[in-house]
């Protein structure tokens, strides 16, 4: 038996810091560089009952080809799909450096077996992800079994074995409040998490810069305990460009330089990587384009 | 805690370019003169002083010297509305033109910030977000006041007072002239009042808002100069009422110089205020916290966060995280939007913060600044801290009134108490931690006049502020804030 005890958060002063955060002002050039930083971080994602082959072989398109009217433009960092749809996933992607990421536990309410989850994730795995969105049980966690919550991240993070990176999604909207959040995170980052990511999209409020201001808290606090990078992904109800380059603003002051990587740092949308090619076009042409100028896939 | 891992980097990628408010929408005469009996007149010794940009060191305006015979004139022009048309007036009107004083501030707010900021330095941020909202919010406050007096004092029949002199500092130029006029006018006294030669754009600035406002001549006179112009104003026998913020060796001169008189007085001076962090504290929200409390305007604050008192337990993590932030903040043009750290207010205060820094290195404290180019025009101060400090070193002890802050460290909640009351100032505290039994163990011991509880520099108008000790006497804002300017 562990016994986690993390540090309090409070929200007042979260809220405060966010404020001052959201009032940077990004111009010229460092605008067009964060708008390509963030759309290079985007995770392209899907995760309808609806989802079928050719819709994912679509997207899988549109993340090679953004916007092939604009030169040099990055791609997006990743796509998420389904564990069924991984291999057609990592088929159409094949040669692009696009990595294949994929939810996993029974998502997303996380309510299943140890061994469900397991063969859940080796199927992901298997099909050939490179990396693996878990959801953590909260329903357990609320019941206060942090040990149980911690053991099942450690069992799925040994089942993705050595070279496939771990997303633990914590799904901030059923933890409550903040201090759950910061608690969530330590747990699994303890347990082994490659990233923590704060949501689902199926729940409501998804991310937020105040979660994501505690989570990059918790993962400043392991860099100066250990010296180790963990990665952060705000992840839902992140639309539109102004607010992702908060986030950017966010990770910098919070945690430096280093993790303004797609290696650190990840957004998880679907509409947010137009209105990103839109804010680029804008800020290369100095003119708002028409939004059928940009492919929905 | 001590381990070799690097520290965090914050430059050297995505760095953010200049994002300066403009100037076009302001204006700025050449030359100012003295506002008595409501309107602009020209000094009588025709003496005028130059009011630079302390960024740049640009002249921006050349404002009149006043000297005893225009501070007479002033107190006769208040004195005279004083009997005639204000004390007069239903409270009720009293009120409507306070309450215009406070919209015409809102209206011309965009400007009123970029003023402040020229003239004084601060960064745009704070101007735009704290100086001139609060300005606003306290007349507001006060104009809600006027015809509640009766309400307020029941069965004491409160009175007005008379002539006001009011002396104010440059560290918040339009704020504390807002802090100094509305309750007075609001109690139905009229002012004569001086702002810092270093700053005096904005009183100005306020002084034509206050005509637009057309309120009747003569009850709010601003007058411009230094030193003398304040004593011409504290030694003249017509005044009933002194009001200082500033020094507290000024504060001293002042209560020697009115002794014996009927003035009533309030001051409000200086401060060496003790920000308590315990182990069980949200250490982020409490490191953001103390950046807030010493480094908000440039450490020119009365109230500032200047010492620090750490629980050892967490000092080594908590210093980690203080340095860190300290990297993250931009210092440069007060008119960016993204500063954080703006100029220092004058040549001379930069001489005295300088002269502290060298005091500090010299009795053996550890100094760290922030990494960052300084502009080479103006007046600068990179903010500082300093470790290996005890309650015996002179920048624990003295008032410097700069981005300066001196750590020390504790052991039990006895001990910080001690330490942070051993000191002859008593106008804020700031007290960090998780346990609500412990903020109230703790402020019913601090001698402050005010403790803030997992925050700091917060203000409102609701809210009394005032000193403990050689930190001044009476109360400004709320209720509180009425009684100085009443006679009962």
């Amino acid at each position: 038996m562990q016994t986690f005890v993390s540090p309090k958060v409070d929200k007042v002063g979260i809220e405060d810091r966010v404020n001052r955060i959201t009032k940077r002002s990004i111009k010229k050039k460092a605008k067009l560089e964060g708008l390509k930083m963030a759309l290079n971080m985007v995770d392209l994602t899907t995760l309808e009952g609806m989802d079928t082959t050719n819709k994912v072989t679509q997207m899988c398109y549109k993340a090679q080809h953004l916007h092939d009217e604009f030169p040099n433009l990055p791609t997006v960092a990743a796509v998420c799909v389904y564990p069924n749809f991984v291999k057609i996933a990592v088929d159409a992607l094949n040669g692009s450096g696009i990595k294949v990421a994929s939810v996993a536990t029974a998502f997303p309410s996380g309510h299943s077996s140890l061994d469900v989850k397991i063969t859940d994730t080796k199927m992901a795995v298997d099909y050939g992800a490179h990396e693996v969105d878990m959801v953590i049980s909260r329903g357990k966690f609320h019941m206060g079994d942090y040990n149980y919550v911690y053991d099942e991240i450690a069992a799925i993070k040994e089942a993705c074995g050595k070279s496939v990176r771990l997303k633990v999604i914590l799904e901030t909207g059923e933890l409550g409040n903040l201090d759950n959040v910061r608690l969530a995170s330590d747990i699994a980052i303890a347990a082994g998490a490659d990233f923590i990511k704060t949501s689902t999209g199926k729940i409501k409020p998804a991310a937020t810069l105040p979660v994501t201001l505690v989570m990059l808290e918790a993962i400043k606090d392991h860099y100066y305990k250990t010296g180790e990078m963990i990665g952060m992904k705000p992840a839902g109800g992140i639309s539109n460009a102004k607010l992702a380059l908060h986030y950017l603003i966010m990770v910098k002051e919070t945690l430096g330089v280093k993790w303004l990587d797609n290696h650190w740092f990840r957004f998880g949308a679907s509409s947010l990587a137009n209105d990103l090619l839109m804010q680029i076009m804008k800020q290369s042409t100095g003119a708002y384009q028409s939004a059928n100028y940009f492919s929905k896939d | 805690m001590k381990n070799k891992i690097k520290p965090l980097a914050f430059s050297g990628k995505w760095d953010l370019d200049p994002a300066p408010e403009s100037t076009d929408h302001i204006s700025i005469k050449d030359q100012y003169g003295l506002f008595i009996n409501g309107k602009f007149k020209n000094p009588s010794s025709g003496n005028y002083f130059p009011s630079i940009n302390p960024a740049t060191e640009e002249k921006l305006s050349m404002i009149a010297e006043a000297n005893d015979k225009d501070v007479n004139d002033a107190v006769s022009a208040a004195r005279k509305a004083y009997n005639g048309a204000w004390s007069k007036m239903t409270a009720k009107e009293r009120g409507k033109y306070i309450y215009r004083i406070a919209r015409l501030i809102q209206e011309k707010s965009r400007e009123l910030a970029v003023v402040e900021s020229l003239d004084g330095g601060k960064p745009i941020r704070e101007s735009r977000d704290v100086d001139v909202p609060i300005t606003a919010a306290h007349f507001f406050y006060y104009a809600g006041w006027t015809d509640k007096l009766k309400y307020a004092f029941p069965n004491r029949n409160p009175e007005s007072v008379g002539v006001a002199g009011q002396v104010i500092p440059w560290n918040f130029p339009l704020m504390m002239a807002a802090w100094k006029i509305a309750p007075a006018l609001a109690t139905g006294n009229t002012v004569v009042l001086k702002p810092a030669e270093t700053t005096s754009l904005t009183a100005i600035k306020l002084a034509e808002i206050i005509q637009e406002a057309d309120l009747p001549a003569g009850v709010v006179n601003i007058i411009t100069g230094a030193g003398a112009t304040g004593a011409g104003i504290v030694n003249h026998p017509d005044i009933d009422k002194i009001a200082f913020t500033g020094s507290t060796g000024v504060g001293k001169i002042i209560m020697k110089a009115i002794a014996g008189t009927n003035k009533k007085s309030t001051m409000e001076l200086g401060g060496k205020a003790a920000n308590i962090i315990f182990e069980d504290a949200p250490l982020d929200q409490a490191v953001e916290g103390v950046i807030n409390g010493i480094y908000f305007n440039q450490g020119h604050v009365c109230c500032a966060g200047s010492r620090l008192f750490v629980q050892e337990s967490v000092y080594e993590l908590v210093l980690r995280k203080l340095k860190d932030r300290i990297q993250s903040l931009i210092l440069g043009n007060p008119l960016d939007k993204n500063t954080d750290i703006g100029a220092i207010n004058s040549k001379e205060q930069l001489a005295t913060i300088n002269k502290y820094l060298k005091i500090g290195q010299k009795e053996g404290a550890e100094m760290f600044q922030l990494d960052c180019s300084i502009p080479k025009k103006g007046f600068w101060c990179a903010p500082t801290l300093f470790t290996n400090v005890s309650q015996s070193h002179v920048i624990a002890k003295e008032e410097i009134f700069g981005p300066v802050l001196a750590i020390q460290t504790f052991r039990t909640i006895d001990e910080v108490i001690t330490k942070a009351n051993n000191t002859p100032f008593g106008l804020s505290a700031g007290v960090w931690t998780d346990k609500g039994s412990k903020i109230f163990n703790l402020t019913s011991q601090m001698r402050a006049g005010v403790v803030w509880a997992n925050t700091y520099n917060k203000f409102d108008p609701t809210s009394p502020f005032g000193g403990y000790k050689e930190s001044g006497h009476g109360r400004e804002g709320g209720l509180h804030g009425l009684t100085p300017y009443l006679n009962f």
